[in-house]
């Protein structure tokens, strides 16, 4: 029934310090299908590769838009991204209807975290089970930021997160650097390779499995039709795919398993994650 | 209910009766009772010059002679406000608790003059659908995104922007002197905007009976804020003597 006898609700220590609900909550996110975000100098993106239920489903959403200048990505259960996306929505909209401006990102993530935080700290309460990556444009310049169940977040330069994301996160640290200076097609082509670099050999990103998003300066934030979807994967096409890490270099990536191990594995769960 | 009851001007002497008692109509607004009268507002070629009187009325009694009503928001926001005095004070601590709300975030993201004046009109027009209007006209002066901005809202939640802005009595009387100045010369510098302003204040205090001879004037520039006041009119009221005809 129990993992242990300290994962009882949200608001039991174990006599190490942890909270095991709220760490379940984190395990949540790393089930859903990897998502990508990172900005230069005057725009920010988001990629996300979707999942299709069966051969017959449609894929299912990854990105939502927020407001104009807003949008997101998700990673965990759908059903609780789109409770917070209708939050922000609601936090976006009241604040252009008071002030007649755009709601400053930060501010935006200041009441999501508050909001999130409340359900790690109530017993008749649950953590939300997913992660997000906001992506925004406001008159501090473009933003990506990270939300984790935990309610935690983190204002980041490039992130991915997700099932198998430790490989996009490692192709994102090696080529930190050039992303602030680099035209904004170029970091659509790095936020895609970044996101191949989590799939398995043998799959491969489509017009179909992919969603970009992009927002930043003149740019209301948008998701990409298939078409212009298809000419950002031109772009990095028949490019060599970067191997596999060797096992055991990098101990976080135990997490997702190097891309040659098994497939992680599907739990039988009464919500599908995406 | 009797005639006194209906009667509504400051203090209704032979009203002894609790409201309640003698009628069963539900007192919903009031009239506005120590007052202050125009506020004038300039955009000139690199800010905003704004100025207002320094009297409260008590109908037309010249009651309140040192009464500052131009509030600055913050860095790049002036506030002038006429009209009751009593909802002026209640205004401006809410603005105060709005700017501590907003220096409370410490992300140095300032509140733009254009962002206030919005949110002032949701002030205004929540009031005056409870039919219970704060009874003020407010003139929002700053600088946005570098440019000089004036705003304007009344009792009713109703917003203007505009290079010239002039609220009561000076609606009437200085907007065509203002109108006048800046068709002659669009892109007024910071002292002719002030020469103006100055100009229009005394005609003011000859036209309007509820002005007064001493006024504030503040400046708002990208290179900060100067108040000036108060300043004295040295009115010349000779011509008096052959004013006929409204004995």
């Amino acid at each position: 029934m129990f993992r242990n006898q300290y994962d009882s609700d949200v608001t039991v220590w174990s006599p190490q310090g942890r909270l095991h609900q709220v760490e379940y909550a984190m395990e949540a996110v790393k089930l859903g299908s990897a998502t990508v975000g990172l900005k230069n100098k005057s725009h920010a993106i988001l990629v996300a590769l979707k999942r299709a239920a069966s051969e017959l489903s449609a894929y299912q959403k990854k990105l939502f838009p927020i407001d104009d200048h807003i949008g997101i990505s998700i990673s965990g259960l759908t059903a609780d991204a789109r409770m917070l996306s209708r939050y922000m929505r609601t936090e976006c909209l009241n604040y252009k209807f008071g002030h007649d401006a755009p709601l400053p990102v930060n501010r935006l993530l200041l009441k999501l975290g508050n909001k999130m935080q409340v359900c790690t700290q109530r017993y008749d309460k649950r953590p939300y089970g997913v992660g997000l990556l906001i992506a925004g444009y406001d008159g501090t310049g473009p933003h990506i930021y990270q939300t984790c169940p935990s309610a935690n977040y983190y204002d980041c330069r490039a992130m991915a997160i997700g099932s198998r994301s430790q490989s996009a996160r490692t192709y994102l640290e090696k080529h930190l650097d050039v992303f602030p200076n680099c035209t904004t097609d170029e970091l659509i082509a790095h936020g895609l390779r970044a996101l191949r670099d989590t799939l398995p050999n043998e799959v491969e990103l489509t017009v179909k499995n992919v969603s970009i998003g992009i927002v930043g300066d003149g740019t209301d934030y948008k998701e990409f039709e298939e078409e212009e979807t298809a000419r950002y994967l031109s772009m990095i096409e028949g490019e060599e795919r970067r191997g596999a890490p060797p096992p055991g270099s990098d101990p976080v990536s135990s997490d997702d398993g190097p891309e040659n191990s098994p497939p992680d594995p599907e739990p039988t769960v009464a919500m599908d994650t995406e | 209910m009797n005639f006194y009851n209906s009667v509504n001007f400051p203090i209704n002497f032979n009203n002894h009766q609790d409201i309640s008692e003698s009628s069963d109509i539900i007192k919903h607004f009031h009239t506005p009772i120590t007052t202050a009268t125009s506020v004038l507002g300039i955009a000139f070629n690199n800010g905003v010059i704004i100025s207002a009187d320094i009297l409260g009325s008590y109908g037309s009694l010249a009651r309140f002679k040192n009464f500052s009503r131009i509030l600055q928001a913050n860095k790049n926001t002036l506030l002038g406000v006429g009209g009751d005095i009593a909802d002026f004070q209640y205004l401006k601590e809410l603005i105060q608790g709005k700017m501590i709300g907003e220096e409370c975030l410490e992300d140095d993201i300032p509140l733009k003059p254009a962002s206030l004046l919005c949110w002032l009109t949701r002030v205004m027009y929540n009031r005056r659908s409870k039919i219970d209007p704060l009874w003020n006209n407010i003139l929002v002066a700053g600088i946005q995104d570098g440019k000089p901005y004036l705003g304007f809202i009344d009792k009713l939640g109703t917003a203007v922007e505009d290079k010239l802005i002039a609220t009561g009595y000076g609606a009437y009387i200085a907007i065509p002197l203002l109108r006048d100045a800046l068709e002659k010369k669009p892109d007024l510098n910071k002292q002719e905007a002030e020469e103006l302003m100055k100009k229009c204040m005394e005609i003011l205090y000859y036209r309007d009976a509820r002005s007064f001879n001493k006024y504030e004037l503040a400046i708002l520039t990208t290179e900060g804020t100067e108040f000036k006041g108060p300043i004295e009119i040295k009115a010349n009221w000779s011509i008096s003597n052959d004013v006929c005809g409204y004995e």
